[in-house]
């Protein structure tokens, strides 16, 4: 059985020219699944009748000289946080243990309507909730270039699917890095939009204000051409931006000409050195100096506030993720655990919860309840709104001088699994570089940077850009991503082993 | 609110007690093993956090959101919902077209 190693866009061109159908398509991507899925564990429901289904639609649309969209007929695959209907959706949590939403999230409905038939629902760290997706309560995900090794997460599920070709595409979401961070341990692209560029409704919310759904893919082409069908302004989602979107295929296009003149790139001085593993800062300066051969202008720039980043976040998170995971009540969907005796609805509701959410789901909702109880309010979550602030203005100040801000993804490779599981701050530190991003709504892509020496494993070059700016990120991503494969004579992933039809 | 001169503001640790306290608040059962689990994590997590208190200064104000929210108004038009079935699709237990929850008063009340 042969591999379909073309990208997205490569496979929308061989639809379009006739080389190929969506049937056949969709059916190689369900045989790799059922070839390496065991192994890999990146999905936690394959839709394979729905893909086919859908397939054979979007087939037919494409013999009629109307298809849908530039992407109708390339198959995908749905980080499992996003409502589906008629799909299972459990956010990697047993307390929505074979839910299925009888509603579709505005991403998921726009996938259906530009022709993309869903392959199935990928895994994740429950709720989102982790940098691993150990956590979540269906067995980890493992990373294709070691498979003792983490995915990344929350959305490790998602980019394990497009890096061992299960997929040539994939959705994720980000809230702390979880479509980033993945990214980069698994040499794919993963992009963060604007906050309220893409719709959240239908997905299951983890923090409100910080969550934003995009692009998994293998390059930054792919990425661009999925964001312009999920993206865009959507009445249902009240944060929902109003305005048309930058023209994201034309800045990748540009972008992977390689030349940069004039572009203005600020490394950020907080984001690298100490706790950053010399490999990943030995590509990311090379990474650097591509750029600067491509013509742009590389200064450093200072954000002071980012060292607090991670502590902003991990109170403004958990308060948000305690008071939206309160609608698991036991009582309208999920599970519902029910004590002997004669138990009140809150009885129930406590036995429920007790059994239904992971110790890492326990202690945010716990911790957040804290940040938010009367007497340390002030202390906790009112300061890390405030520090917010400063962090937004360390960006105002910073893209003030420059176009596009760099920095390593992640600061260290895939780590072996289990290493951090019952070290919740050790974890947290996966996001170190990406939570500014969240923090302040702008965009931000990961882009493989190459394999680190220690261990020979993938590292990524994030690029962030100003709130709406998204262009920037495809412009500059892609350009690296050209130099890059230059020097490489290919892409990163091509340096991955070949997953052998192993099952778990 | 206890801002304390020290500008801690607030005790970096949670005793088991207190994590009890606040299970029981987030409606969460949590057994022995847990209770002793989780306490030292979360202390270690909450002196960690404590790490931004005096970092802003009182002027400085709050962001709520990434990006500034201003309401949302739309034309009151009927569009079609779920329908009683399709809500009811996912609940442990349903009665006359009703979702049906365990009794929500106790003894005492």
């Amino acid at each position: 059985m042969t591999t379909d190693r073309r990208t997205a866009s490569e496979i929308a061109d061989a639809l379009a020219a006739g080389e190929t159908t969506s049937v056949a398509v969709t059916q190689s991507h369900l045989d790799r699944i059922a070839e390496v899925d065991g192994a890999v564990h990146a999905f936690l429901q394959v839709d394979a009748e729905g893909a086919l289904r859908d397939a054979a639609s979007a087939d037919e649309r494409r013999a009629a000289g109307t298809p849908a969209s530039a992407l109708d007929g390339v198959p995908i695959a749905v980080k499992d946080v996003i409502a589906t209907r008629g799909l299972p959706t459990t956010c990697g949590s047993r307390i929505l243990e074979g839910w299925v939403p009888p509603y579709d999230a505005t991403v998921v409905a726009r996938l259906r309507a530009a022709g993309l038939p869903i392959l199935g629902k990928t895994n994740m760290d429950e709720f989102a909730m982790g940098s691993s997706t150990e956590h979540s309560a269906y067995g980890p995900t493992h990373n294709p270039w070691d498979l003792t090794r983490i995915p990344g997460g929350s959305g490790g599920g998602s980019a394990a699917a497009v890096a061992a070709y299960e997929a040539p595409l994939a959705l994720g979401t980000d809230t702390g890095g979880s479509i980033r961070q993945p990214g980069a341990v698994t040499g794919t692209v993963g992009v963060k939009p604007t906050y309220g560029g893409v719709s959240r409704y239908g997905l299951v919310a983890l923090a409100n204000s910080l969550d934003q759904a995009g692009p998994v893919t293998r390059t930054v082409l792919d990425a661009a051409l999925l964001h312009e069908i999920i993206g865009g302004h959507d009445p249902l989602d009240s944060t929902s931006i109003e305005q048309p979107m930058p023209a994201l295929v034309e800045a990748a296009l540009r972008g992977a000409e390689g030349d940069l003149t004039g572009v203005r790139i600020g490394v950020v001085t907080e984001l690298g050195g100490e706790g950053y593993q010399a490999g990943v800062l030995a590509r990311f300066r090379e990474s650097v100096e591509l750029l600067t051969k491509a013509g742009a202008e590389v200064i450093e720039v200072s954000c002071p506030h980012f060292v607090h980043a991670l502590a902003t976040y991990y109170l403004i998170l958990p308060a948000e993720a305690s008071s939206n995971l309160a609608r698991f009540d036991a009582m309208r969907y999920g599970l519902r655990v029910t004590p002997d005796g004669d138990p009140s609805a809150e009885d129930v509701m406590r036995a429920t919860r007790e059994a239904g959410f992971g110790d890492e789901v326990k202690r945010r909702i716990i911790l957040g309840t804290y940040a938010l109880s009367s007497g340390y309010y002030d202390a906790y979550y009112g300061q890390a709104q405030k520090v917010r602030t400063l962090i937004s203005r360390d960006f105002d100040a910073a893209f003030e001088r420059a176009d596009v801000l760099v920095s390593p993804t992640a600061p260290t490779t895939a780590f072996p699994l289990g290493e951090k599981i019952d070290d919740p701050l050790a974890m947290y530190l996966n996001d170190l570089a990406t939570i500014p991003a969240n923090l302040s709504g702008v965009p931000g892509i990961s882009v493989p940077s190459g394999l680190a020496d220690e261990d020979g494993l993938p590292a990524g070059v994030q690029i962030l850009a100003p709130a709406l700016k998204d262009d920037r990120v495809y412009r500059v991503g892609a350009a690296l991503e050209a130099l890059l494969a230059r020097e490489w004579g290919g892409r990163l992933l091509d340096q991955a082993p070949e997953l052998k039809g192993a099952t778990a | 609110m206890p801002d304390t001169s020290t500008g801690t503001g607030a005790p970096a640790a949670i005793s088991r007690d207190e994590l009890a306290h606040l299970a029981d608040l987030a409606r969460i059962d949590l057994s022995d093993a847990e209770l002793d689990h989780l306490a030292p994590q979360l202390s270690v997590i909450l002196e960690s956090v404590a790490s931004i208190n005096g970092v802003a200064s009182d002027e400085i104000p709050p962001t709520s959101h990434a990006l500034p929210l201003t309401n949302v108004f739309r034309d009151d038009v009927v569009r079609p919902g779920l329908t009683a079935q399709e809500a009811l699709s996912g609940a442990p237990e349903v009665a006359q077209q009703r979702f049906k929850v365990p009794r929500i008063l106790g003894d005492e009340q």
